[in-house]
């Protein structure tokens, strides 16, 4: 026995998970979401999507070894998935600069200046998002209306979204078939209702998340756009609208269980979709935004520390 | 649906690779190293001095207090010195070395292989068998077993459980014990039975083990009051409060024994142990034990005299293989990593692992990311991750706040976590630590 | 426009301070005005050596207690203490200034590795689970507990010897490190001196083969020194020596002597015996 024998203390097997394996996971349940944006939104979305990675990639990478002067950690999977992230929850016609400005405030606002992956406060896909959508409303309101494999980038013909079609007042809604496909207007990745919930079926089997979160966030929203609905049908659209359009189940599946920003007991994660669907409801009803998600899980993001450290994990034999 | 425990746990790789294999007696060696600390508590007296001539079975080393034990020469011949060993501790401490000679057995020992099924002694005359024989816990806790067989005054036990779980990866002793002794160890838990005064023993088996378990549900069918109860296999099963919760359905709370449920809980080998020890007068002198890992030519269940050197054991699975990176004394999951192939065999023995250099050597450790999944393993409902931070920055505490004193070591965050954190290694740490700071107080 | 606003943000200032006045005088608390005094003339390193939670503990455990016989600010020495019990009317406690020692001689030379540690780089954590990397189980981790423990920035590991040094002049004794190391290698020694001091820098108690056969440097226990010491200042047990700080009269007697080099003197002038009687080992090795 020539080599030293090797002492550490229990355990001595790993289960082989690792960062990167849950970052490309969750890329992977990405995969169907996005081919339906190339489908409808056709070169606007592969723009937006490619220029949106690459930027966050970059950025991460300038930072952490200029500033932060550390080994850069790009390959952890973690800035490409905020880079893809970032670019779902954007118009397809947005133009190039723009899309690099929100990289660079949900990596060097929300993400890095915390202390990189595992320290942010916030979600930093939804910072810049964001950040974005107050400093460009103009540019982040005006939606491609989709068609199929379109070749157009920023002179893509443009329409309104479901909610701002409710908004609005309007009941000329496209049909339920077409939202759950994605043919209709609005942030490239959110469109398409069952390829999310492709990816969420793929990401429980994975165990790369719980259930949760999304099913506390569209469980709430189900309930209290129904009860609405009942006091007001009318003047509040039925639930399945409320499920099928906007944001809510790319924010649902995807932005809200991010690992970092959301809380670590199980009953904190129920806590917290239950305050994100309230929030979403709230703000899309009452609010001036035709659409909440993004805010409701900033919001619920900034509570996390607290759902924390008052709602502990089950403890065995009880307290 | 097959019960298992409540909360947490995970799923390894079960690597059962010596699964099977018949139990083969180890040749004695010629010299024999015992420890005179093989047990949690203190550690036993030395009885002999250099020189003296022993026989297998001669008590060496008297019990050094209410919980400790009794230990007893598993061969004969010459002691050779009292000096410093390094045992499964990782430190000098003191051992017995008995130069061995020829195989001469106390006279008192019963050594025929004829089944002693009945058994006429009252508890208290079993239970001194039992501290007599030097029994501990055979499934690597090696908590004296009379200590657990008196419970404190108040309480009375319902029923008897027999963690038979083996939810370890690789080891198989247990398992090869209840294949081939599953008459003896059953007439073993009849005994203990008797001894804590229960008419109820339920025998918890992980569904890994069918032969096991149809083996033992035959047998029982003659024993009145033992059930068989299969469970789900998941680690860490064999966890005294995880088995009571999944066998009976009770969760001992926090900083209580499992007799404040009415359970007691005895291993399965502990089992097989008591019944040599009460029916034949033989102390615990040899165990079995798995010697294992992938690179093992041949992965065996070895029938080991106490003291022997672990290298012994290894020659006899096929040597030492070229690569090996880490020999563990027990199971990957909570055994101890030894520092030489020289570290004898103790009563809490239950396996030897072999790990290459590659499975060994831990990988990187990276920031946590938050991802909970240690929270969602953790058997104990615990946060492992911001004890592991309490623990670095000695907040004691917000440690005890969360408490940090149930853990019980399982290891099953430091296995789940995807950025490599040695979430265990620091909250051994803040556990004893913590737990000093309450002892200071109550004192 | 303006008389409003004048008026009505003066009003609120007015509301405020009236408010404000009041808590003060509702909630004072009263403190001893003497804490404060012998707060500002401790040295606020709110290290705990004094064995109170920080200066200000100290400073009300000195205003409370009937005399400071059992309080010493290790950091300030004799001089804080002195101001302390001019502060206070009371007699201030003597004590020689003190400085952490570190007694293990163990560098990567000397002491061969036997295996290899995979663990958390913990001291405590490494101590929990066996006796170090090398043959010599008393020895130095290396691992920097002690200096995490340290507030003063005074003690180092030596990248090439992967042992902890401390520097004298930063070194405030208030035992830190001495707590912080599981293997209680660091001692309190008396400063002596221009902070000339001898001690015996190994507590390795194996026998002198085994401990020799871990590492060259270790005491081996052959009393040597003990015979050659005009003081009676040094003791053997358990196979090692030790010098008793307060008996020591720093007479280097012990230093050649000791065939394993163990016995260090610090900060003492060259001397030219010394060098000979090395450079007289080497030849003989």
């Amino acid at each position: 026995m020539e080599n030293k024998l090797i002492i550490s203390p229990s355990p001595h097997i790993h289960g082989g998970d690792s960062i990167s394996k849950n970052m490309y996971g969750v890329l992977i349940a990405l995969v169907p979401a996005f081919l339906v944006s190339l489908y409808y939104f056709g070169l606007g979305a592969l723009i937006v999507t490619a220029v949106s990675v690459l930027s966050c990639v970059i950025i991460e990478y300038l930072i952490q070894k200029f500033l932060r002067k550390q080994e850069p950690t790009i390959w952890d999977g973690s800035a490409i998935l905020t880079g893809v992230l970032l670019a779902f929850n954007l118009p397809s016609n947005l133009p190039v600069w723009i899309v690099i400005i929100g990289a660079l405030a949900a990596i060097g606002i929300g993400k890095m200046p915390f202390g990189g992956l595992g320290s942010n406060i916030f979600n930093p896909a939804l910072i810049g998002r964001v950040f974005l959508l107050i400093s460009f409303p103009a540019q982040m309101t005006t939606w491609p209306v989709p068609e199929a494999l379109s070749t157009h980038y920023m002179d893509a013909e443009t329409g309104a979204t479901v909610l701002s079609l409710i908004k609005g007042g309007t009941n000329n809604l496209p049909s339920y078939a077409d939202m759950a496909l994605g043919n209709m207007g609005g942030s490239l990745g959110e469109v398409s209702a069952i390829a999310l919930l492709l990816g969420l079926v793929y990401m429980l089997v994975r165990k790369i998340i719980t259930w949760h979160i999304p099913v506390a966030i569209i469980g709430t929203v189900a309930i209290f756009t129904g009860i609405m609905h009942g006091v007001a049908p009318y003047t509040y659209a039925n639930p399945a609208v409320h499920l099928l359009s906007g944001g809510l189940l790319l924010g649902a599946i995807f932005m809200a269980t991010d690992y970092v920003t959301s809380p670590m007991s199980k009953a904190g994660m129920i806590v917290y979709g239950i305050g994100i669907g309230v929030l979403t409801t709230v703000i899309r009803l009452f609010g001036s935004y035709p659409e909440g998600v993004s805010f409701a899980i900033i919001i619920m993001n900034a509570l996390t520390p607290l759902i924390n450290s008052y709602i502990k994990p089950k403890h065995f034999g009880g307290k | 649906m097959l019960r298992t425990f409540r909360i947490g746990g995970i799923h390894p790789p079960e690597n059962k690779l010596s699964a099977g294999k018949k139990i083969t007696p180890l040749a004695i060696p010629e010299q024999v190293i015992i420890p005179l600390s093989q047990h949690i508590g203190a550690p036993a007296q030395a009885v002999v001095k250099k020189g003296d001539v022993v026989k297998v079975g001669t008590l060496i080393g008297k019990s050094g207090g209410f919980v400790s034990a009794n230990i007893h020469s598993s061969v004969s011949g010459k002691v050779n010195k009292i000096d410093n060993a390094i045992d499964a501790s990782g430190y000098k401490r003191s051992a017995i070395y008995i130069d061995v000679e020829g195989d001469e057995w106390e006279e008192s020992i019963d050594r025929s292989n004829q089944l002693a099924k009945t058994c006429a002694l009252s508890a208290k005359e079993i239970i001194d068998k039992i501290t007599e024989a030097g029994i501990v816990g055979m499934g690597g806790a090696t908590f004296p077993t009379q200590v657990k067989l008196m419970p404190p005054p108040g309480n009375k036990a319902e029923v008897l459980i027999i963690n038979a779980a083996e939810c370890e990866p690789y080891l198989t002793s247990d398992h090869s014990l209840m294949m081939e002794k599953g008459e003896e160890t059953l007439c073993g838990i009849s005994i203990l039975m008797k001894a804590i005064e229960v008419d109820k023993a339920v025998i918890g088996i992980e569904k890994n083990k069918p032969d096991a378990i149809s083996h033992f549900e035959n047998l029982a069918k003659e024993y009145k009051g033992i059930e068989v109860m299969p469970l789900k296999s998941r680690y860490p099963q064999g966890g005294e409060k995880q088995l009571i919760d999944a066998v009976i359905r009770r969760q001992v709370k926090s900083g209580s024994l499992p007799i404040s449920v009415g359970a007691v809980v005895q291993n399965v080998g502990t089992a097989y142990a008591v019944y040599e020890a009460v029916q034949k007068n033989k102390p615990l002198i040899e165990r079995v034990v798995t010697v294992t890992g992938k690179n093992v030519s041949n992965a065996s269940n070895l029938l080991v005299r106490i003291g022997t050197p672990i290298s012994k054991l290894i020659d006899a699975a096929g040597g030492l293989p070229v690569n090996t990176g880490k020999i563990i004394g027990g199971g990957p999951m909570m055994g101890k990593a030894l520092i030489s192939t020289e570290v004898p065999v103790t009563k809490g023995s239950s396996g030897i692992l072999l790990l290459s250099e590659a499975e060994a050597v831990r990988k990187p450790m990276y920031n946590c990311i938050r991802c909970a999944k240690c929270v969602n393993v953790c058997p104990m409902g615990l946060n492992p991750t911001l004890l592991m931070d309490a623990t670095e920055f000695s907040n004691w505490e917000l440690a005890e706040k969360n408490n940090i004193v149930d853990c019980i070591e399982c290891g099953s965050c430091s296995y789940t976590c995807p950025a490599n954190r040695v979430l265990l290694d620091y909250i051994r740490l803040g556990k004893g630590k913590v737990m000093g700071i309450i002892r200071a107080r109550k004192s | 426009m303006i008389l409003i606003a004048i008026i009505s943000l003066g009003g609120i200032g007015v509301v405020g301070a009236v408010l404000l006045y009041a808590a003060s005088k509702k909630f004072e608390v009263y403190e001893d005005p003497r804490i404060a005094q012998v707060q500002d003339v401790l040295p606020a390193a709110n290290c705990g050596g004094c064995g109170y939670p920080g200066c200000s503990g100290f400073a009300a455990a000195c205003v409370k207690a009937e005399s400071l016989d059992s309080l010493f600010c290790p950091v300030g020495g004799a001089d804080v203490m002195n101001n302390v019990a001019s502060i206070l009317g009371k007699e201030a406690s003597t004590s020689d200034p003190m400085v952490a020692v570190v007694r293990c001689n163990g560098t990567c030379e000397a002491r061969p590795r036997t295996n290899q540690y995979d663990g958390a780089k913990n001291c405590a954590i490494a101590a929990s689970l066996y006796g170090g990397e090398t043959g010599c189980s008393y020895g130095c981790f290396g691992y920097g507990d002690c200096v995490s423990a340290c507030t003063f920035d005074a003690i180092h590991i030596n990248p090439e010897t992967l042992l902890p040094e401390v520097i004298d002049d930063k070194c405030t004794a208030c035992g830190a490190c001495v707590k912080a190391c599981p293997k209680n290698i660091i001692e309190l020694r008396k400063k002596g001196p221009k902070s000339r001091r001898i001690f015996v820098s190994c507590i390795n108690k194996d026998k002198g083969g085994i401990a020799k056969k871990a590492c060259d440097n270790a005491c081996i226990g052959c009393s040597k020194c003990q015979k050659e010491c005009p003081f009676e200042a040094i003791t053997i047990e358990n196979n090692l020596a030790y010098i008793d700080y307060q008996k020591c009269r720093l007479c280097r007697k012990c230093v050649p002597v000791c065939p394993t080099n163990a016995i260090h003197e610090l900060n003492f002038p060259p001397r030219k015996e010394a060098v000979e009687t090395k450079e007289t080992q080497e030849e003989t090795k």
